[in-house]
C-alpha cells in the first residue's frame, strides 16, 4: 500500500507543473519537507526533540549562497559544500547535546541555534539583515542551465525524493531499528549491548546533513538566504510542520510541509488575517488529528484491515 | 545557411517590433500587488493602511487607466523574504502583476528588487529604509519613493547640529544596521561641525538599557543618538524618560521612528525626541485633507505614516505615467516616471533620479510636550525642512550600475 501510494505521489509530482501548480511553490515546500524529514528522523524515530535545526538549515543555506555568489562553483558542489557545513555543525553540536534528554537536549540545541544565529547577524559574509540576495542559479555540473523554474523543478525533485530515499532505507535498515529500540526505551537498548551515544550521535548527524541539504536546495530555488532561516522561529515552524503531518510516520513530514507552506503563502492575500486562520487550523489539527494527518489516516487504515477478533483489545 | 539565417533574424526582428507595438496594456488590467507586514511589527506603519493608501489614489485617478481597469492586490510577507519572494514571483507569473508597492523589511526589498529587475516590472518602494536599493542594488524599475537611511541620517544629524545639538553620543544596536546608522549620522554630525563624545553598543533587542543611558547621561552630551530599531528605540526611549535624561536638558534622536511609534509611547514619555520623516500629516492644509480623508476610511483610526502616504504617492504617479506612456510595459513606465515631475499633497515638484531614487524634502521634527500638543494627533513641531537636493546621497556615491561616470 505504501508502494502505491509513493509511485502516485511520485507521478503526481513529476506532473503537477503541466498542470497548472505554480513550480516554484513546490520546489519551496519540497524543500521544507526535506528539512520536516530530517526533523522526524530525529524526534520520530530516535525520539530526540530538538530546537535547533533552524541552524543546519541556516548555516547551509548561508553557506551555499556565498559560494554561488562569490566564489561562483557549480550547483552541485555548492550544494555539497553547504551539506558539508551542516554535517560538521552537526557533529559539533550532536556531540554536546545528545548527553542529555528531554527538555534538556532541547534547551541545548535552542542555545546552540541561537549562537549561530547570532553569528550569522554579526558576521560580514552573511550580510545581516539584508541576507544574501541575487544569488545566481549557477548551471548543474558546469553545462546544464538551471535558469528556467521547469529545469530547476526536476532537479529538485530528484533531491529531494533522493533524500526521501535515503530516510527510508535509514529508517527501515537494522541502523533503523536500533534507532527505535532507543527511542523505545534507552535503557534497554543499552543493556543490550549498543553504544546508545553513537547510535544518537550518528542519527543527530544525518539529521543535521539533511537539514542542510534543504537548506542549500532552498537557497537555489528562492535565490536568497536571510536571517529567517536560521532564527528560531524556523526552529518551531519544522517542528509545526512534523506535527501536522504524523511524528514517526514516513509521509506525514512532507505533508505537513506542504500544508504549513501552502498557508504561508496562500493565505498571504488575506493579510492580517493569516495568523489567526494558521493558529486556529493547527489547534483544530491537535484536537482533531493527535497523531498528525498522516498518522491518523495510517491509524484508521490499520483499524479498517486488522481481523475483527482483535477489536477486543483496550486500544492504544 | 546564410540566407537561413538573416531570414530568422528578420523574422525575429519582425517578432519583437509587433511585440513592442502591440505591448499597450498587458491583458487588459493594471495590477498593482501592494505587498508588506500585515500583521507583525510594521503592521501599523504599513499594513492595511498602505492597501487602503493604494486603493484610494486609484480610485482617486478614476478608477481607470489609458481605458483600462485597475486592480489592486494585496499580501503579507510576514517579513520573511522567502515568502515574499515566491509571493511576488507567484503574482507576476501567474496573475501578471504589473508593478509591485510598498515592500517594507530591507531583506524583503531586495529580494523583491531582483525578482522585478529580472521581470521587467515596476517597484514602488515606499516601506524599505536601505540605501543600497538606489546605490548597488538599483533598478531600473525600481523607484525608492518615501525616504531612506542615508536621508534620515543626514536630516537628523546635520539639521540638529545647527540647531545647536553640536555634542553627540550615540547607543547603537551591535549589528550591521546599527553601525552604518551610526557611521553615516557621524559622518554629518562631523560634517556639519559637530563632535561625537563616546559610543556605546548593545546587544539586539535589549530589555535593559539603565547602564548604557547612564553612560550616555554622564557623557554630557547635548544630543543622544539612538542608531537603533524598533523594540529596541521604543525601550530607550521609555527607560531614558524614567531616567529623567530629557527633563535634565539632553534630547534624545532617534534615526528611525515613526508617528505610531510617538502615539503608542504617548508624548509624556516621548517628548522632546528629535525625529526625521517626509510626511508629517499636519504640515499644511493639503496633508490635513488627505489625512483626514484617509483616518475616516480607515475606521477613524490613525492619521497616515509617511509610509502609507508615501504608497497613495507612489501609485498615482505610477498610474499618470501609464497614462501618458499609453503602456504599462515597466521599462517604459520607469522612463515616464522619472521624467514627470512628482506633485502631491506631500511632495512639491519632486523628481526620480536615475537611480531610482525620488528627491523630496524631509522634514526635521520634535515631539511636542504634552502641554502643547492641542487636538488628536498634534504631536510635532518642525524645526526645519532639508531640501530633496540636500538631503538625499549625492548620486555618484551610490556605486549605482545605472549611473554613468
Amino acid at each position: 500500500m505504501n508502494r502505491f501510494v509513493a509511485f502516485g505521489l511520485l507521478a503526481l509530482l513529476l506532473v503537477a507543473p503541466w498542470i497548472g501548480v505554480y513550480p516554484v511553490f513546490i520546489m519551496k515546500a519540497l524543500c521544507f519537507g526535506m528539512f520536516a524529514i530530517a526533523f522526524n528522523l530525529l524526534i520520530g524515530y530516535v525520539g530526540l526533540l530538538s530546537f535547533g535545526h533552524a541552524m543546519f538549515f541556516g548555516s547551509a543555506s548561508y553557506i551555499t549562497g556565498h559560494i554561488l555568489k562569490v566564489w561562483g562553483w557549480s550547483a552541485e558542489l555548492s550544494i555539497i559544500a553547504g551539506v558539508l557545513a551542516a554535517t560538521i555543525l552537526g557533529v559539533a553540536a550532536g556531540w554536546i547535546a545528545i548527553r542529555r534528554q528531554g527538555i534538556y537536549f532541547a534547551m541545548i540545541t535552542l542555545a546552540l541555534s541561537q549562537m549561530v544565529y547570532f553569528f550569522c547577524v554579526q558576521a560580514p559574509f552573511t550580510g545581516g539583515e539584508d541576507g544574501i540576495q541575487s544569488i545566481p542559479r549557477q548551471p548543474l555540473f558546469g553545462i546544464i542551465d538551471l535558469k528556467s523554474d521547469m529545469t530547476l523543478y526536476y532537479f529538485v525533485v530528484a533531491i529531494a525524493v533522493g533524500a526521501f530515499l535515503l530516510v527510508y532505507r535509514i529508517i527501515h535498515s537494522p541502523f533503523g531499528q536500533v534507532l527505535k529500540a532507543i527511542r523505545e526505551n534507552e535503557a534497554r537498548a543499552t543493556s543490550l549491548g549498543y553504544n546508545v551515544d553513537r547510535y544518537k550521535l550518528l542519527a543527530f548527524v544525518l539529521s543535521a546533513a539533511l537539514a542542510g541539504l534543504a537548506g542549500s536546495t532552498k537557497v537555489l530555488v528562492m535565490q536568497l538566504a536571510s536571517l529567517t532561516d536560521v532564527f528560531w522561529p524556523m526552529s518551531g515552524e519544522v517542528i509545526l510542520m512534523t506535527l501536522v503531518g504524523g511524528i514517526g510516520t514516513i509521509f506525514g513530514p512532507v505533508l505537513g510541509a506542504f500544508i504549513v507552506i501552502a498557508m504561508q503563502n496562500y493565505l498571504a492575500g488575506i493579510g492580517e488575517w493569516v495568523l489567526v486562520i494558521q493558529g486556529v487550523v493547527f489547534v483544530i489539527i491537535v484536537l482533531a488529528f493527535r497523531r498528525g494527518i498522516v498518522g491518523e489516516l495510517m491509524a484508521l487504515w490499520d483499524r479498517r484491515n486488522k481481523p475483527a477478533p482483535t477489536a477486543v483489545q483496550p486500544a492504544e | 545557411m546564410k540566407q537561413t539565417i538573416s531570414m530568422l533574424s528578420t523574422a525575429a526582428a519582425f517578432v519583437f517590433a509587433t511585440g513592442a507595438a502591440t505591448a499597450q496594456i498587458s491583458d487588459d488590467t493594471v495590477k498593482i500587488g501592494v505587498m508588506n507586514d500585515q500583521s507583525g511589527l510594521y503592521a501599523d506603519i504599513t499594513g492595511p493602511g498602505s492597501v487602503l493608501a493604494a486603493r484610494m489614489a486609484v480610485e482617486d485617478f478614476g478608477g481607470k487607466v489609458a481605458g483600462k481597469s485597475i486592480e489592486v492586490l494585496f499580501a503579507d510577507h510576514q517579513n520573511k523574504p522567502d515568502i515574499g519572494a515566491n509571493v511576488v514571483r507567484q503574482w507576476i507569473d501567474t496573475q501578471q502583476v504589473d508593478a509591485i508597492a510598498d515592500v517594507p523589511t530591507s531583506s524583503v526589498a531586495l529580494a523583491v528588487q531582483e525578482i522585478t529587475r529580472e521581470k521587467n516590472r515596476m517597484f514602488l518602494m515606499s516601506g524599505p529604509a536601505s540605501s543600497d536599493l538606489t546605490g548597488k542594488a538599483c533598478s531600473e524599475t525600481g523607484i525608492h519613493w518615501t525616504y531612506d537611511t542615508y536621508a534620515l541620517a543626514n536630516g537628523t544629524g546635520k539639521a540638529l547640529v545647527k540647531q545647536g545639538g553640536d555634542s553627540w553620543f550615540f547607543l547603537t544596536a551591535d549589528y550591521a544596521f546599527g553601525h552604518a546608522l551610526e557611521r553615516d549620522t557621524s559622518k554629518f554630525v562631523q560634517e556639519g561641525g559637530g563632535k561625537v563624545l563616546g559610543v556605546v553598543r548593545h546587544p539586539l533587542s535589549t530589555a535593559d538599557f539603565s547602564s548604557f543611558l547612564l553612560q550616555a547621561q554622564a557623557s554630557k552630551a547635548k544630543i543622544i543618538g539612538l542608531a537603533n530599531a524598533g523594540g529596541d528605540t521604543i525601550n530607550s526611549i521609555k527607560q531614558a524618560s524614567e531616567f529623567g535624561i530629557v527633563a535634565g536638558g539632553q534630547r534624545l534622536a532617534g534615526l528611525l521612528v515613526f508617528i505610531n511609534d510617538v502615539h503608542a509611547l504617548g508624548l509624556k514619555t516621548a517628548q522632546g525626541l528629535v525625529i526625521s520623516e517626509s510626511f508629517y500629516w499636519d504640515l499644511n492644509d493639503e496633508t490635513r485633507a488627505f489625512s483626514k480623508r484617509f483616518a475616516e476610511k480607515n475606521k477613524g483610526n490613525m492619521v497616515p505614516s509617511m509610509i502609507q502616504a508615501g504608497v497613495y504617492g507612489a501609485v498615482s504617479h505610477y498610474l499618470k505615467a501609464v497614462q501618458a506612456a499609453g503602456t504599462d510595459e515597466a521599462k517604459a513606465v520607469a522612463k515616464k516616471m522619472k521624467e514627470l515631475p512628482i506633485n502631491d499633497f506631500m511632495t512639491k515638484n519632486g523628481s526620480i533620479r536615475e537611480d531610482g531614487r525620488v528627491l523630496r524634502d524631509m522634514h526635521l521634527l520634535q515631539v511636542k510636550k504634552p502641554e502643547e500638543s492641542k487636538y488628536k494627533y498634534d504631536y510635532y513641531k518642525v524645526l526645519t525642512t532639508v531640501p530633496g537636493t540636500e538631503a538625499f546621497r549625492p548620486l555618484a556615491q551610490g556605486g549605482c550600475p545605472l549611473v554613468k561616470s
